[in-house]
């Protein structure tokens, strides 16, 4: 347990006891296409028990579909699904218990919050359905929880946004799931709200300990929260680390891009050495570096302006703006004047629009492109 | 009603430009048409009916012939309107919330009998049924009488009002999605208890709503039973019927006690529609696409 949770007043220590035993997870070859369209290829993927994960990735990179996937509500073209020791695709949505909470929250808009709560309890057959005085004290309980002490008697309609989110959160944990999934959390919040959320969703999980995945699209989302993210790309896994390694070391443009900023130049490699549009360029090259195409990919932050120097590449201020603590000025860089983002300090000299410029990448990758 | 008063705060406002003249001729020509083609026949209606006075309209409404017409025409909206709220709400359920082959021309054959004359739709139960129809020999033969009996009426009448439940729910369930369904189940809810938990509750006020209206209109259907009635009096005349023969035979007083009845029932339908839509609004599909 987090130092930090412990610390938080509304610490509920029988809550705890109470949840499904979370689960491994391994997701393994799975292929799903919606009539001729493919959404997920061939993915991959193993969560450890208690695990927080991100699926991050672009709207159509098939992040919700491998969610879906999980619980139960769309099933794969090809692949398995294993619970534990369990083929979940053998399961129904129903025998899975799984605790989802929907990009909108799909909350009952008829019933009041406590009903909503108490619903995954209250369908349950008889001889496996709590007490009408446990269902009510655990309501009570989760709804202390998430914060919602004195709502239960509200409608969906009369609360926040926020507030919805919490209640489809409790609602998803009221079954004691073995797994639980969220499709774009934050997606409907406003920027301070999705923040104080973030945190918030970290210490419940902490708490509670279940395996989470949830699907994201904002790249901050998924540093901040998750253990490890899982980066999506038109159907296919690009990568998975903690967010230190993809920061880092991503494994494609792709990911340089996505998570974080980066400039991407198509070079050219021959003998080990770089050119960008047949002019030489100065950053060592990397004895893998086969020859042919490559991509080299580096962020804005990790270039120094340079004086006349071999190897380094020209071009020319197009437009500059504050960006934060530093600068940050938009380079049409080499014969063809491909665009480039640089980060410069706020008072550099010679980086106002239309100024020539000579710059180095200090820090960067090398792809092929073929 | 409620929309044209609405417009004309607007009006008032200064977010149009008509004259305070312009504004009271509309308004006194939508008056003066109103009075004329709709509240002077229901006042008509009520006016003939009493002429006689009180007594001889509740004589006129317990003439047995009109008793036997209130009840047949009471016993086809039990059956049709409870038919049509089943095959309704299954139609569009199945119409908002799966995805199957077929479905366009589901839907539009549930709109057809808004297209086709009534007296079609009777017509169509005659050559089926009838004695020279397709199917006529081999009934007779089993002393199964559909037509001229309530089995044709109640048939002919479940043909007539089927569109009203179902076209009244299937844009609200489209509109509402699968979302809840979809949280019901993964919650643990079966099909039926998320059916009866989660999309029925959702849709109450639509389906009261549609149930309203196909009431109305079985109680007052006239083309397509008068086809498949046979007339016979005192056993398969409806109130409408009963009215035409009434009338017919110069019994004014009479045809007006049973015609009021049936406007009566027709401001009971509006007075409970209107509030429907008052307290209801956001959840009736009518209302926002009439």
């Amino acid at each position: 347990m987090d130092a930090r949770v412990a610390n938080d007043v509304n610490y509920a220590p029988d809550v705890l006891t109470k949840w499904g035993r979370p689960v491994d997870v391994a997701i393994e070859s799975v292929e799903k296409a919606f009539g001729d369209t493919p959404a997920l290829h061939g993915v991959s993927l193993s969560i450890r028990s208690g695990e927080l994960v991100a699926l991050l990735g672009p709207s159509g990179s098939g992040k919700t579909t491998l969610l879906r996937i999980l619980a139960g509500l769309d099933f794969p073209t090809a692949g398995r699904v294993m619970f534990g020791g369990e083929d979940a695709l053998s399961l129904t949505v129903q025998q899975r218990n799984i605790g989802f909470v929907f990009q909108n929250y799909a909350l009952f808009r008829h019933m009041r919050v406590f009903d909503n709560v108490a619903f995954g309890l209250d369908v349950r057959p008889g001889a496996r359905r709590p007490t009408k005085a446990d269902i009510r004290g655990r309501v009570l309980e989760l709804l202390k929880l998430v914060q919602l002490e004195g709502l239960e008697r509200r409608y969906p309609a009369q609360l926040s946004g926020g507030q919805r989110q919490r209640v489809a959160l409790a609602r998803a944990l009221a079954i004691e799931p073995r797994l639980l999934l969220l499709d774009e959390p934050f997606g409907a919040l406003d920027a301070k709200v999705r923040r104080e959320l973030r945190r918030w969703l970290r210490e419940i999980h902490d708490r509670t300990g279940h395996t989470t995945v949830f699907v994201t699209h904002d790249q901050e989302e998924a540093i901040e929260l998750a253990d490890r993210i899982v980066v999506l790309n038109q159907g296919k896994i690009e990568q998975v680390g903690t967010p230190d390694d993809i920061y880092d070391n991503p494994a494609s443009p792709f990911v340089a891009g996505f998570i974080g900023e980066s400039n991407a130049l198509p070079v050219v490699s021959s003998g080990g050495a770089l050119s960008l549009d047949g002019r030489a360029l100065a950053v060592g090259s990397r004895p893998a570096a086969a020859d042919g195409p490559h991509t080299l990919v580096f962020r804005p932050h990790h270039v120094e302006i340079v004086e006349d120097r071999p190897g380094c590449i020209e071009g020319v201020v197009v437009s500059e703006r504050r960006h934060g603590a530093v600068r940050r000025i938009e380079v049409e860089a080499g014969a063809q004047r491909r665009r480039i983002e640089i980060d410069v300090p706020a008072d550099a000299r010679g980086a106002r629009k239309g100024d020539s410029i000579r710059v180095l990448p200090n820090h960067w990758w090398l792809f092929d492109a073929r | 009603m409620a929309d044209v008063s609405l417009n004309l705060s607007a009006a008032s406002t200064g977010a149009t430009t008509e004259s305070r003249a312009t504004r009271g001729l509309l308004i006194g020509v939508a008056v003066v048409f109103l009075a004329l083609f709709l509240l002077l026949p229901l006042v008509t209606v009520f006016v003939e009916a009493l002429r006689s006075g009180v007594g001889a309209y509740f004589s006129a409404l317990g003439e047995s012939d009109t008793v036997s017409s209130i009840r047949l025409t009471l016993i086809v909206a039990a059956i049709s309107v409870p038919a049509n709220l089943v095959f309704g709400l299954a139609a569009s359920w199945a119409i908002a919330k799966f995805e199957f082959v077929g479905k366009s021309v589901l839907i539009t054959l549930i709109d057809l009998p808004f297209s086709v004359s009534p007296v079609t739709s009777g017509l169509i139960y005659v050559l089926i049924f009838g004695a020279q129809g397709y199917l006529g020999p081999w009934l007779q033969a089993h002393h199964i009488q559909i037509i001229f009996a309530l089995p044709g009426i109640a048939l002919a009448t479940v043909f007539v009002t089927f569109p009203f439940v179902a076209r009244e729910l299937i844009p609200i369930m489209q509109e509402q999605g699968t979302l809840e369904e979809e949280a019901a189940v993964s919650l643990g809810a079966g099909g039926w208890s998320t059916f009866l938990r989660v999309t029925l509750p959702n849709v109450k006020w639509a389906l009261l709503y549609g149930v309203l209206l196909c009431n109305a209109r079985a109680m007052g259907e006239f083309g397509a039973v008068s086809v498949v009635s046979g007339h016979i009096r005192g056993l398969t005349d409806t109130m409408p019927l009963q009215v035409e023969i009434l009338y017919n035979d110069y019994a004014y007083a009479a045809a007006f006690a049973v015609a009021s009845l049936l406007a009566l029932l027709a401001l009971v339908t509006l007075a409970v529609k209107t509030l429907l839509e008052w307290r209801f609004a956001g959840e009736i599909a009518s209302q926002r696409r009439h």
